[in-house]
């Protein structure tokens, strides 16, 4: 079933897409949200959304989206399964067609050990790629989980997210393979740093076709500081940062890292783009969304193109 | 088996309060394999209290006593004879066996020395693993024989998750990534193709969500 998703319909007219990401607020001021969504205004073609990331109560994802879509933007919805159940889950999916988001991104969580709640108990009803399963059915078939019939199905495209560089790393391409087959439309990566290993998982995922059937694109995050490079390899799991990397920031000037970290980025972008099978980039300028224009111009992939 | 925890003797002093004759009743079965309920351990206990409270200059009775079973109402039954000249019963069985103390002495108080844990095995000696959640519809034919509700910190079914690195899991780097283990597992089967498998969402109806569950065998009724 099509959607009005714009990511779908640049995916469809075979171009490359740029989406990025908008974190809200610890707090109600949707202020916060509309000035992110300002800086990402016409450089991306769509904004994810997180679902209180690294577990940190945040503003819920469902309202902020309908926050920038109140804006003319096109919000991609970000929900994970350990807040929620199923009966949760199915109505945050008709909830979020009713304010007309387009795109959701289902994803597992981060384990609520690392955030700000850590007593919490997590819930786990389903994982990502059953979550993918059920807006599938959902929006195909028409059916919630249980099997009630919907009246007035919800139109999403529907994503999720990979870890090239999580193990064990010979099944990463199976697994996407089980999203693609649960009905991931597209999927967004983790942070890629090690480009090498990238594309050693980009060939196995061409191996299986997979890039046909659904649009992959290459996460990038552009690091602040040689420290910020530093914390993302120890502390952040499955993350790979080379040391080629944390060198060339640490030899940076403190007062040019950022700048550097830019550059880095930019550099990223474009060999990303050459990989075969990549169809797109997804850009997490984490608590730096001001910088988002920047890169996308840096890369040559501005202006977005309209659909 | 199941395993536990002692508590921290302050703890169950508090918890004692002001209730000075103390029944100390030890259970001869998982705790006492895993170390914490058996009769040595209420011997430890025992002592513990008794030089607590004669360090502080006051009266103290406590009767140790370990039953086969605090899971059997025929070996709870054995102490009805004597239970009436305690205060108090603290148990250091698993939490099924205190809350059956409990429903067979309906006006007396009971305690629990023992934070029960998990259904587990003795990995070496002094050291115990979880294994298994009594989800109610077992899967284990489908994942290598290793349980992805237990061992799995977000309990997937169909992971690994982004997180898993050098066969560890993300919430923490001395715990095994269950799905690391499932498939590695299914490669020493060679059946690494089973998991190209989506498993489907689960029914939990047959774990705790549909309510405390009973079980019912005619065959073996009386
Ligand atoms: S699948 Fe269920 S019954 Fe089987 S080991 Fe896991 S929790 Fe226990
Ligand atoms: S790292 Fe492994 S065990 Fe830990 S949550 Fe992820 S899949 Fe589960």
């Amino acid at each position: 079933m099509k959607t009005n998703s714009k990511i779908e319909k640049i995916w469809d007219s075979g171009g490359f897409i740029v989406t990025s990401e908008c974190g809200p607020p610890r707090g109600a001021d949707a202020e916060i949200v509309r000035k992110k969504g300002e800086y990402l205004r016409g450089v991306v073609d769509g904004v994810n959304v997180t679902d209180n990331q690294t577990s940190v109560v945040r503003m819920s994802s469902l309202s902020a989206c309908a926050i920038l879509k109140g804006m003319g933007l096109e919000p991609i919805l970000q929900m994970v399964c350990r807040d929620r159940n199923r009966i949760a889950l199915q109505s945050d999916i008709l909830g979020a067609a009713a304010l007309g988001i387009n795109n959701m991104l289902c994803l597992s969580g981060d384990h609520q050990k690392f955030g700000d709640h850590p007593q919490g108990k997590n819930v786990y009803d389903i994982d990502s790629m059953q979550l993918i399963q059920t807006v599938r059915q959902m929006r195909d078939e028409g059916k919630f989980l249980g099997g009630d019939e919907i009246k007035g199905k919800p139109v999403i495209f529907i994503g999720a997210a990979e870890n090239p560089f999580a193990d064990p790393f010979e099944i990463r391409a199976a697994r996407l393979g089980k999203k693609v087959k649960s009905g991931c439309q597209f999927i967004q990566t983790q942070c890629i740093y090690n480009l090498e290993k990238f594309s050693r998982w980009m060939q196995m995922v061409c191996d299986r076709g997979l890039h046909e059937k659904c649009a992959i694109l290459a996460g990038v995050t552009p690091m602040k500081s040689a420290g910020m490079a530093n914390y993302m390899k120890k502390n952040v799991p499955g993350m790979d940062v080379p040391d080629a990397l944390i060198e060339r920031m640490k030899g940076t000037p403190k007062e040019k890292q950022a700048e550097e970290g830019i550059n880095i980025c930019v550099e990223s972008i474009q060999q990303l783009r050459e990989m075969p099978g990549v169809r797109g980039i997804h850009i997490m300028a984490i608590e730096w969304e001001e910088k988002v224009a920047e890169i996308v111009k840096a890369a040559g992939l501005f202006p977005r193109p309209e659909v | 088996m199941i395993v536990g925890n002692r508590k921290e003797f302050q703890e169950i002093v508090g918890m004692l309060g002001s209730n000075r004759r103390v029944l100390l009743l030890g259970c001869n079965e998982c705790v006492t394999v895993c170390g914490v309920g058996g009769e040595k351990e209420v011997g430890v206990l025992a002592s513990e209290l008794r030089i607590h409270w004669k360090t502080a200059g006051e009266t103290f009775e406590v009767k140790e006593h370990t039953l086969e079973r605090q899971c059997d109402y025929e070996y709870i039954d054995q102490v009805r004879g004597f239970v009436g000249d305690y205060d108090v019963i603290l148990s250091m069985a698993c939490g099924a066996g205190v809350q059956y103390v409990a429903e067979a002495y309906k006006t007396k108080l009971v305690m629990p020395a023992v934070n029960t844990t998990f259904l587990g095995v003795t990995l070496e000696q002094g050291v115990w693993s979880e294994r298994c959640q009594g989800c109610g519809a077992c899967i284990l034919d489908m994942t290598g024989g290793v349980c992805p509700i237990a061992r799995c910190a977000k309990s997937l079914m169909n992971g690994p998750c982004g997180g898993s690195s050098g066969g560890k899991c993300e919430v923490d780097k001395e715990v095994d990534c269950g799905w690391q283990l499932i498939i590695d597992r299914l490669t020493e089967l060679g059946q690494l193709d089973r998991y190209e498998d989506i498993i489907p969402v689960k029914d939990w109806r047959s774990s705790r969500e549909a309510g405390p569950r009973k079980r019912i065998r005619e065959d073996l009724r009386l």
